[in-house]
Protein backbone atom coordinates (compact mmCIF):
# COMPACT_ATOMS: atom_id res chain seq x y z
CA UNK A 1 0.00 0.00 0.00
CA UNK A 2 3.00 2.37 0.47
CA UNK A 3 3.60 3.26 -3.14
CA UNK A 4 -0.05 3.61 -4.18
CA UNK A 5 -0.46 6.10 -1.34
CA UNK A 6 2.60 8.02 -2.49
CA UNK A 7 1.20 8.00 -6.01
CA UNK A 8 -2.09 9.44 -4.79
CA UNK A 9 -0.17 12.26 -3.12
CA UNK A 10 1.73 13.12 -6.31
CA UNK A 11 -1.10 15.39 -7.44
CA UNK A 12 -1.16 17.38 -4.23
CA UNK A 13 -1.60 17.22 -0.44
CA UNK A 14 -4.43 15.22 1.07
CA UNK A 15 -5.52 13.75 4.39
CA UNK A 16 -5.96 10.09 5.20
CA UNK A 17 -9.68 9.87 4.68
CA UNK A 18 -9.44 11.57 1.29
CA UNK A 19 -6.87 8.99 0.24
CA UNK A 20 -9.18 6.17 1.24
CA UNK A 21 -11.95 7.71 -0.83
CA UNK A 22 -9.65 8.20 -3.80
CA UNK A 23 -8.68 4.53 -3.69
CA UNK A 24 -12.29 3.40 -3.45
CA UNK A 25 -13.32 5.57 -6.33
CA UNK A 26 -10.45 4.40 -8.51
CA UNK A 27 -10.74 0.69 -7.89
CA UNK A 28 -14.42 0.32 -7.14
CA UNK A 29 -15.79 -2.97 -5.91
CA UNK A 30 -12.86 -4.87 -7.34
CA UNK A 31 -10.67 -3.92 -4.47
CA UNK A 32 -11.41 -5.16 -0.96
CA UNK A 33 -12.38 -2.01 0.89
CA UNK A 34 -9.21 -0.27 2.05
CA UNK A 35 -9.15 -0.23 5.80
CA UNK A 36 -8.82 3.32 7.02
CA UNK A 37 -6.74 2.23 10.00
CA UNK A 38 -4.30 0.53 7.69
CA UNK A 39 -4.03 3.70 5.66
CA UNK A 40 -3.19 5.78 8.74
CA UNK A 41 -0.59 3.25 9.85
CA UNK A 42 1.04 3.29 6.42
CA UNK A 43 1.00 7.07 6.32
CA UNK A 44 2.75 7.09 9.71
CA UNK A 45 5.44 4.79 8.39
CA UNK A 46 5.90 6.83 5.23
CA UNK A 47 6.31 9.94 7.35
CA UNK A 48 8.85 8.23 9.58
CA UNK A 49 10.93 7.23 6.59
CA UNK A 50 10.83 10.79 5.29
CA UNK A 51 8.87 10.15 2.13
CA UNK A 52 5.94 12.35 3.16
CA UNK A 53 5.36 15.10 5.68
CA UNK A 54 2.23 15.80 7.65
CA UNK A 55 0.87 19.11 8.83
CA UNK A 56 -1.71 19.40 11.54
CA UNK A 57 -4.66 21.50 10.53
CA UNK A 58 -7.00 22.78 13.19
CA UNK A 59 -10.68 22.22 12.74
CA UNK A 60 -13.22 24.13 14.77
CA UNK A 61 -15.72 21.41 15.62
CA UNK A 62 -13.64 18.29 15.11
CA UNK A 63 -10.23 17.00 16.15
CA UNK A 64 -7.29 18.21 14.11
CA UNK A 65 -6.59 16.48 10.84
CA UNK A 66 -3.25 15.87 9.29
CA UNK A 67 -2.62 16.86 5.72
CA UNK A 68 0.21 15.02 4.03
CA UNK A 69 2.39 16.02 1.13
CA UNK A 70 5.22 14.32 -0.73
CA UNK A 71 8.81 15.17 0.15
CA UNK A 72 11.60 15.19 -2.44
CA UNK A 73 12.63 11.74 -1.23
CA UNK A 74 9.03 10.61 -1.70
CA UNK A 75 8.93 11.91 -5.25
CA UNK A 76 12.23 10.15 -5.87
CA UNK A 77 10.82 6.86 -4.56
CA UNK A 78 7.81 7.25 -6.83
CA UNK A 79 10.03 7.88 -9.86
CA UNK A 80 12.01 4.75 -9.03
CA UNK A 81 8.74 2.82 -8.77
CA UNK A 82 7.74 3.81 -12.27
CA UNK A 83 11.25 3.12 -13.59
CA UNK A 84 11.32 -0.54 -12.64
CA UNK A 85 9.19 -3.19 -14.27
CA UNK A 86 7.04 -5.32 -11.98
CA UNK A 87 7.66 -8.96 -11.12
CA UNK A 88 5.89 -11.67 -13.09
CA UNK A 89 2.98 -13.37 -11.36
CA UNK A 90 4.00 -16.68 -9.87
CA UNK A 91 2.72 -20.14 -10.61
CA UNK A 92 0.48 -21.54 -7.89
CA UNK A 93 3.43 -23.19 -6.29
CA UNK A 94 1.74 -24.68 -3.27
CA UNK A 95 -0.68 -26.64 -5.38
CA UNK A 96 2.12 -27.67 -7.68
CA UNK A 97 4.13 -29.16 -4.81
CA UNK A 98 1.07 -31.04 -3.58
CA UNK A 99 0.55 -32.45 -7.03
CA UNK A 100 4.18 -33.31 -7.62
CA UNK A 101 4.55 -35.07 -4.28
CA UNK A 102 1.19 -36.85 -4.22
CA UNK A 103 2.39 -40.19 -5.69
CA UNK A 104 5.24 -40.41 -3.17
CA UNK A 105 3.03 -39.83 -0.19
CA UNK A 106 0.31 -42.19 -1.32
CA UNK A 107 -2.05 -39.81 0.45
CA UNK A 108 -3.85 -38.31 -2.51
CA UNK A 109 -4.78 -39.13 -6.08
CA UNK A 110 -3.40 -36.63 -8.57
CA UNK A 111 -6.50 -36.50 -10.75
CA UNK A 112 -8.73 -36.05 -7.71
CA UNK A 113 -6.46 -33.21 -6.58
CA UNK A 114 -6.74 -31.53 -9.96
CA UNK A 115 -10.52 -31.89 -10.00
CA UNK A 116 -10.79 -30.40 -6.54
CA UNK A 117 -8.53 -27.51 -7.42
CA UNK A 118 -10.45 -26.88 -10.63
CA UNK A 119 -13.71 -26.59 -8.70
CA UNK A 120 -12.11 -24.05 -6.42
CA UNK A 121 -10.81 -21.95 -9.34
CA UNK A 122 -14.12 -22.17 -11.19
CA UNK A 123 -15.96 -20.91 -8.16
CA UNK A 124 -13.54 -18.04 -7.79
CA UNK A 125 -13.95 -17.31 -11.49
CA UNK A 126 -17.69 -17.27 -11.03
CA UNK A 127 -17.39 -14.85 -8.15
CA UNK A 128 -15.18 -12.61 -10.23
CA UNK A 129 -17.78 -12.63 -13.01
CA UNK A 130 -20.41 -11.60 -10.49
CA UNK A 131 -18.17 -8.87 -9.22
CA UNK A 132 -17.62 -7.60 -12.75
CA UNK A 133 -21.36 -7.66 -13.38
CA UNK A 134 -22.05 -5.76 -10.16
CA UNK A 135 -19.42 -3.12 -10.83
CA UNK A 136 -20.31 -0.16 -12.97
CA UNK A 137 -19.25 -0.75 -16.56
CA UNK A 138 -17.99 2.82 -16.65
CA UNK A 139 -15.34 2.15 -14.06
CA UNK A 140 -12.76 0.93 -16.51
CA UNK A 141 -9.94 0.61 -14.03
CA UNK A 142 -12.02 -1.61 -11.79
CA UNK A 143 -13.26 -3.69 -14.72
CA UNK A 144 -9.73 -4.12 -16.00
CA UNK A 145 -8.53 -5.26 -12.60
CA UNK A 146 -11.23 -7.92 -12.47
CA UNK A 147 -10.56 -8.96 -16.05
CA UNK A 148 -6.86 -9.30 -15.26
CA UNK A 149 -7.64 -11.56 -12.33
CA UNK A 150 -9.92 -13.63 -14.55
CA UNK A 151 -7.32 -14.03 -17.26
CA UNK A 152 -4.74 -15.17 -14.71
CA UNK A 153 -7.19 -17.68 -13.35
CA UNK A 154 -7.98 -18.79 -16.88
CA UNK A 155 -4.27 -19.53 -17.36
CA UNK A 156 -4.22 -21.52 -14.12
CA UNK A 157 -7.22 -23.52 -15.31
CA UNK A 158 -5.62 -24.16 -18.69
CA UNK A 159 -2.56 -25.37 -16.89
CA UNK A 160 -4.63 -27.72 -14.69
CA UNK A 161 -6.09 -29.10 -17.89
CA UNK A 162 -2.59 -29.76 -19.22
CA UNK A 163 -1.65 -31.51 -15.98
CA UNK A 164 -4.73 -33.68 -16.25
CA UNK A 165 -4.06 -34.57 -19.87
CA UNK A 166 -0.48 -35.58 -19.14
CA UNK A 167 -1.12 -37.39 -15.90
CA UNK A 168 -4.17 -39.30 -17.12
CA UNK A 169 -2.08 -40.85 -19.86
CA UNK A 170 0.17 -42.35 -17.23
CA UNK A 171 -2.64 -44.06 -15.42
CA UNK B 1 -41.37 -26.44 -27.00
CA UNK B 2 -44.63 -26.29 -28.82
CA UNK B 3 -45.46 -22.99 -30.29
CA UNK B 4 -49.09 -22.97 -31.17
CA UNK B 5 -49.13 -19.43 -29.84
CA UNK B 6 -45.70 -18.13 -30.63
CA UNK B 7 -45.93 -14.87 -28.73
CA UNK B 8 -46.50 -16.56 -25.42
CA UNK B 9 -43.80 -19.17 -25.78
CA UNK B 10 -41.45 -17.57 -23.31
CA UNK B 11 -38.21 -19.45 -23.44
CA UNK B 12 -38.28 -22.26 -20.93
CA UNK B 13 -39.61 -21.23 -17.61
CA UNK B 14 -39.61 -23.83 -14.87
CA UNK B 15 -43.39 -23.85 -14.74
CA UNK B 16 -44.79 -27.28 -15.38
CA UNK B 17 -46.64 -27.23 -18.63
CA UNK B 18 -50.10 -28.62 -18.46
CA UNK B 19 -51.24 -27.41 -21.85
CA UNK B 20 -51.45 -30.06 -24.54
CA UNK B 21 -47.88 -30.48 -25.53
CA UNK B 22 -46.12 -30.79 -28.78
CA UNK B 23 -47.53 -29.69 -32.07
CA UNK B 24 -44.09 -30.68 -33.29
CA UNK B 25 -44.45 -34.09 -31.73
CA UNK B 26 -47.90 -34.81 -33.12
CA UNK B 27 -46.94 -33.57 -36.53
CA UNK B 28 -44.01 -35.94 -36.55
CA UNK B 29 -46.22 -38.85 -35.58
CA UNK B 30 -45.66 -39.14 -31.86
CA UNK B 31 -49.15 -38.44 -30.58
CA UNK B 32 -48.75 -39.49 -26.97
CA UNK B 33 -48.52 -36.47 -24.69
CA UNK B 34 -45.14 -36.06 -23.10
CA UNK B 35 -44.80 -35.87 -19.37
CA UNK B 36 -43.59 -32.34 -18.81
CA UNK B 37 -43.46 -32.10 -15.07
CA UNK B 38 -40.35 -30.61 -13.60
CA UNK B 39 -38.94 -34.02 -12.62
CA UNK B 40 -38.45 -35.02 -16.23
CA UNK B 41 -35.05 -33.82 -17.35
CA UNK B 42 -35.14 -31.68 -20.46
CA UNK B 43 -32.31 -33.73 -21.80
CA UNK B 44 -31.09 -37.17 -20.81
CA UNK B 45 -28.35 -39.23 -22.36
CA UNK B 46 -27.40 -42.77 -21.50
CA UNK B 47 -24.31 -44.61 -22.62
CA UNK B 48 -23.62 -42.31 -25.58
CA UNK B 49 -20.77 -43.56 -27.75
CA UNK B 50 -19.41 -42.03 -30.92
CA UNK B 51 -16.42 -43.31 -32.80
CA UNK B 52 -15.09 -41.62 -35.91
CA UNK B 53 -13.82 -44.00 -38.54
CA UNK B 54 -11.51 -42.33 -40.97
CA UNK B 55 -8.01 -42.96 -42.11
CA UNK B 56 -5.86 -44.65 -39.52
CA UNK B 57 -7.07 -45.86 -36.16
CA UNK B 58 -10.69 -45.22 -35.16
CA UNK B 59 -11.05 -42.10 -33.00
CA UNK B 60 -13.11 -42.66 -29.87
CA UNK B 61 -14.61 -39.19 -29.51
CA UNK B 62 -17.32 -40.02 -26.96
CA UNK B 63 -16.92 -43.14 -24.87
CA UNK B 64 -19.97 -43.83 -22.81
CA UNK B 65 -21.55 -40.63 -21.53
CA UNK B 66 -24.48 -40.47 -19.13
CA UNK B 67 -25.86 -37.00 -18.71
CA UNK B 68 -28.99 -35.34 -17.47
CA UNK B 69 -29.88 -31.69 -17.86
CA UNK B 70 -32.79 -30.22 -15.95
CA UNK B 71 -35.11 -27.54 -17.18
CA UNK B 72 -33.53 -24.14 -16.60
CA UNK B 73 -30.04 -25.46 -15.99
CA UNK B 74 -26.94 -23.89 -17.49
CA UNK B 75 -24.30 -26.56 -18.05
CA UNK B 76 -20.83 -25.97 -19.41
CA UNK B 77 -18.67 -28.75 -20.82
CA UNK B 78 -14.96 -27.93 -20.78
CA UNK B 79 -11.87 -29.83 -21.73
CA UNK B 80 -8.87 -29.78 -24.05
CA UNK B 81 -9.38 -29.67 -27.78
CA UNK B 82 -9.83 -33.13 -29.17
CA UNK B 83 -11.45 -34.38 -25.97
CA UNK B 84 -14.68 -34.97 -27.86
CA UNK B 85 -16.75 -32.22 -26.32
CA UNK B 86 -17.96 -30.80 -29.63
CA UNK B 87 -18.90 -34.28 -30.80
CA UNK B 88 -20.89 -34.68 -27.60
CA UNK B 89 -22.76 -31.46 -28.29
CA UNK B 90 -23.45 -32.55 -31.86
CA UNK B 91 -24.93 -35.77 -30.53
CA UNK B 92 -27.17 -33.78 -28.18
CA UNK B 93 -28.45 -31.68 -31.08
CA UNK B 94 -28.86 -34.57 -33.49
CA UNK B 95 -26.20 -33.17 -35.81
CA UNK B 96 -24.44 -36.50 -35.47
CA UNK B 97 -25.92 -39.82 -34.45
CA UNK B 98 -24.44 -41.95 -31.70
CA UNK B 99 -22.90 -45.34 -32.44
CA UNK B 100 -24.72 -46.58 -29.37
CA UNK B 101 -26.61 -45.17 -26.43
CA UNK B 102 -29.85 -43.26 -26.20
CA UNK B 103 -31.02 -39.70 -25.89
CA UNK B 104 -34.29 -38.33 -24.50
CA UNK B 105 -35.67 -34.86 -25.08
CA UNK B 106 -38.36 -33.87 -22.60
CA UNK B 107 -38.69 -37.52 -21.68
CA UNK B 108 -39.16 -38.56 -25.27
CA UNK B 109 -36.70 -41.07 -26.73
CA UNK B 110 -35.08 -39.74 -29.89
CA UNK B 111 -33.50 -43.00 -31.02
CA UNK B 112 -35.94 -43.45 -33.87
CA UNK B 113 -35.82 -39.81 -35.05
CA UNK B 114 -35.14 -39.37 -38.75
CA UNK B 115 -32.86 -36.65 -40.08
CA UNK B 116 -35.94 -34.69 -41.08
CA UNK B 117 -37.37 -34.99 -37.59
CA UNK B 118 -34.12 -33.73 -36.08
CA UNK B 119 -34.19 -30.79 -38.48
CA UNK B 120 -37.65 -29.93 -37.18
CA UNK B 121 -36.47 -30.23 -33.57
CA UNK B 122 -33.55 -27.92 -34.29
CA UNK B 123 -35.99 -25.36 -35.55
CA UNK B 124 -38.41 -25.67 -32.64
CA UNK B 125 -37.05 -27.20 -29.50
CA UNK B 126 -33.30 -26.76 -29.93
CA UNK B 127 -31.36 -23.64 -30.87
CA UNK B 128 -27.68 -23.91 -31.73
CA UNK B 129 -24.82 -21.40 -31.96
CA UNK B 130 -21.45 -22.31 -33.40
CA UNK B 131 -17.90 -21.07 -33.10
CA UNK B 132 -17.84 -19.61 -36.61
CA UNK B 133 -21.37 -18.18 -36.44
CA UNK B 134 -22.51 -20.00 -39.63
CA UNK B 135 -24.61 -17.05 -40.75
CA UNK B 136 -25.84 -17.02 -44.33
CA UNK B 137 -23.38 -14.57 -45.84
CA UNK B 138 -25.60 -13.24 -48.63
CA UNK B 139 -28.57 -12.58 -46.38
CA UNK B 140 -28.93 -9.45 -44.27
CA UNK B 141 -28.82 -9.63 -40.49
CA UNK B 142 -32.62 -9.29 -40.37
CA UNK B 143 -33.14 -12.12 -42.88
CA UNK B 144 -30.71 -14.39 -41.09
CA UNK B 145 -32.77 -14.07 -37.93
CA UNK B 146 -36.19 -14.18 -39.54
CA UNK B 147 -35.52 -17.17 -41.78
CA UNK B 148 -35.79 -19.88 -39.10
CA UNK B 149 -38.92 -18.20 -37.74
CA UNK B 150 -40.54 -18.29 -41.17
CA UNK B 151 -39.45 -21.90 -41.64
CA UNK B 152 -41.09 -22.71 -38.32
CA UNK B 153 -44.36 -21.34 -39.60
CA UNK B 154 -44.52 -17.81 -38.23
CA UNK B 155 -46.15 -15.16 -40.37
CA UNK B 156 -43.74 -12.60 -41.86
CA UNK B 157 -45.13 -10.03 -39.45
CA UNK B 158 -44.63 -12.23 -36.42
CA UNK B 159 -41.13 -13.09 -37.60
CA UNK B 160 -40.31 -9.42 -37.94
CA UNK B 161 -41.60 -8.62 -34.50
CA UNK B 162 -39.55 -11.42 -32.97
CA UNK B 163 -36.49 -10.34 -34.86
CA UNK B 164 -36.84 -6.69 -33.86
CA UNK B 165 -37.23 -7.64 -30.23
CA UNK B 166 -34.19 -9.89 -30.19
CA UNK B 167 -31.86 -7.61 -32.12
CA UNK B 168 -32.84 -4.79 -29.85
CA UNK B 169 -32.20 -6.91 -26.81
CA UNK B 170 -28.81 -7.97 -28.15
CA UNK B 171 -27.73 -4.41 -28.84
CA UNK B 172 -27.95 -4.80 -32.62
CA UNK B 173 -30.70 -2.32 -33.37
CA UNK B 174 -29.71 -0.39 -36.49
CA UNK B 175 -27.72 -3.31 -37.89
CA UNK B 176 -30.63 -5.19 -39.43
CA UNK B 177 -29.75 -4.23 -42.99
CA UNK B 178 -26.05 -4.99 -42.62
CA UNK B 179 -24.56 -8.07 -44.19
CA UNK B 180 -22.81 -10.49 -41.82
CA UNK B 181 -19.43 -9.73 -43.39
CA UNK B 182 -19.73 -6.08 -42.38
CA UNK B 183 -20.00 -6.94 -38.69
CA UNK B 184 -17.34 -7.68 -36.10
CA UNK B 185 -16.99 -11.23 -34.80
CA UNK B 186 -18.76 -10.31 -31.58
CA UNK B 187 -21.67 -8.79 -33.49
CA UNK B 188 -21.94 -11.79 -35.80
CA UNK B 189 -22.11 -14.08 -32.80
CA UNK B 190 -24.91 -11.97 -31.36
CA UNK B 191 -26.81 -12.29 -34.63
CA UNK B 192 -26.26 -16.05 -34.46
CA UNK B 193 -27.61 -16.00 -30.91
CA UNK B 194 -30.70 -14.11 -32.08
CA UNK B 195 -31.21 -16.66 -34.83
CA UNK B 196 -30.86 -19.54 -32.39
CA UNK B 197 -33.38 -18.01 -29.98
CA UNK B 198 -35.96 -16.64 -32.40
CA UNK B 199 -38.18 -19.72 -32.08
CA UNK B 200 -37.89 -19.79 -28.27
CA UNK B 201 -36.25 -23.20 -28.12
CA UNK B 202 -36.44 -25.08 -24.86
CA UNK B 203 -32.77 -25.93 -25.18
CA UNK B 204 -29.92 -23.75 -26.38
CA UNK B 205 -26.75 -25.56 -27.44
CA UNK B 206 -23.59 -23.50 -27.87
CA UNK B 207 -20.44 -24.93 -29.41
CA UNK B 208 -17.41 -22.76 -28.51
CA UNK B 209 -19.45 -19.57 -28.98
CA UNK B 210 -16.47 -17.46 -27.92
CA UNK B 211 -13.91 -19.58 -29.72
CA UNK B 212 -13.20 -17.01 -32.39
CA UNK B 213 -13.78 -13.90 -30.30
CA UNK B 214 -11.33 -11.72 -28.42
CA UNK B 215 -11.48 -11.12 -24.69
CA UNK B 216 -14.04 -8.35 -25.00
CA UNK B 217 -16.27 -10.40 -27.30
CA UNK B 218 -16.03 -13.32 -24.89
CA UNK B 219 -17.22 -11.13 -22.06
CA UNK B 220 -20.12 -9.96 -24.14
CA UNK B 221 -21.24 -13.50 -25.02
CA UNK B 222 -20.84 -14.54 -21.39
CA UNK B 223 -23.02 -11.68 -20.24
CA UNK B 224 -25.74 -12.43 -22.78
CA UNK B 225 -25.88 -16.16 -22.08
CA UNK B 226 -26.13 -15.38 -18.37
CA UNK B 227 -28.95 -12.98 -19.02
CA UNK B 228 -30.99 -15.49 -21.04
CA UNK B 229 -30.25 -18.15 -18.45
CA UNK B 230 -31.57 -15.92 -15.68
CA UNK B 231 -34.84 -15.77 -17.56
CA UNK B 232 -35.07 -19.53 -17.54
CA UNK B 233 -33.31 -20.54 -20.74
CA UNK B 234 -31.78 -24.01 -20.52
CA UNK B 235 -28.27 -23.93 -21.96
CA UNK B 236 -25.63 -26.54 -22.70
CA UNK B 237 -22.36 -24.92 -23.63
CA UNK B 238 -19.11 -26.41 -24.88
CA UNK B 239 -16.09 -24.19 -24.29
CA UNK B 240 -12.43 -24.24 -23.44
CA UNK B 241 -12.80 -20.77 -21.96
CA UNK B 242 -13.06 -20.96 -18.19
CA UNK B 243 -14.50 -17.48 -17.89
CA UNK B 244 -17.39 -18.48 -20.08
CA UNK B 245 -17.73 -21.83 -18.31
CA UNK B 246 -17.92 -20.18 -14.91
CA UNK B 247 -21.12 -18.41 -15.93
CA UNK B 248 -22.79 -21.84 -15.82
CA UNK B 249 -24.35 -23.47 -12.74
CA UNK B 250 -22.60 -26.68 -13.47
CA UNK B 251 -19.30 -27.48 -15.13
CA UNK B 252 -18.52 -30.85 -16.65
CA UNK B 253 -14.86 -31.58 -17.31
CA UNK B 254 -14.50 -33.72 -20.36
CA UNK B 255 -11.32 -35.67 -21.01
CA UNK B 256 -10.71 -38.26 -23.63
CA UNK B 257 -14.37 -38.85 -24.44
CA UNK B 258 -15.47 -39.22 -20.85
CA UNK B 259 -16.80 -37.10 -18.02
CA UNK B 260 -13.93 -36.64 -15.58
CA UNK B 261 -15.75 -34.34 -13.19
CA UNK B 262 -19.23 -32.90 -12.87
CA UNK B 263 -19.27 -29.95 -10.50
CA UNK B 264 -22.13 -27.74 -9.36
CA UNK B 265 -20.74 -24.25 -8.81
CA UNK B 266 -21.52 -22.01 -5.86
CA UNK B 267 -24.73 -20.18 -6.16
CA UNK B 268 -24.07 -18.26 -2.99
CA UNK B 269 -23.07 -14.63 -3.36
CA UNK B 270 -19.38 -13.87 -3.64
CA UNK B 271 -17.42 -15.17 -0.69
CA UNK B 272 -14.37 -13.40 0.60
CA UNK B 273 -11.52 -15.86 0.46
CA UNK B 274 -11.14 -16.78 -3.19
CA UNK B 275 -11.56 -13.37 -4.68
CA UNK B 276 -9.83 -11.09 -2.25
CA UNK B 277 -6.71 -13.21 -2.60
CA UNK B 278 -6.79 -12.99 -6.35
CA UNK B 279 -7.37 -9.28 -6.33
CA UNK B 280 -4.94 -8.45 -3.59
CA UNK B 281 -2.78 -5.53 -4.61
CA UNK B 282 0.48 -5.85 -2.82
CA UNK B 283 3.08 -3.30 -2.05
Amino acid sequence: MRLPLLALLARGPAHGYELKQDLEQLLGAAYPQPNVGQIYVTLGRLEKSGLIEGEEVEQSSRPNKKIYHLTDAGREALHAWYEETSDEPRVRDEFFMKLALAPRTGLADQIALINKQRREYLNTMRNLSKLAAAESRDNRISQLLIEGAMLHLQADLDWLERCQEELEELE
Amino acid sequence: MNRATPRTAASGTATPRTAASGTAASRAGAPSPRPEDSDTPLLRAEGLVKTHYGEGAPAHAVRGVDLSVRQGEFVAVTGPSGAGKSTLLHLLGGLQRPGSGSLWLDGECTDAYSEARWAVERRRRIGIVFQFFNLVSNLSVADNVELPALLAGLSPRQARTEREQLLDELGLAGKERSMPGELSGGEQQRVALARALVNHPRLLLADEPAGSLDSKGTREVTRLLSRFHQRGQTIVLVTHDARLASAADRVISFFDGRIADDAVLDTAPARGTGISGVLELRD
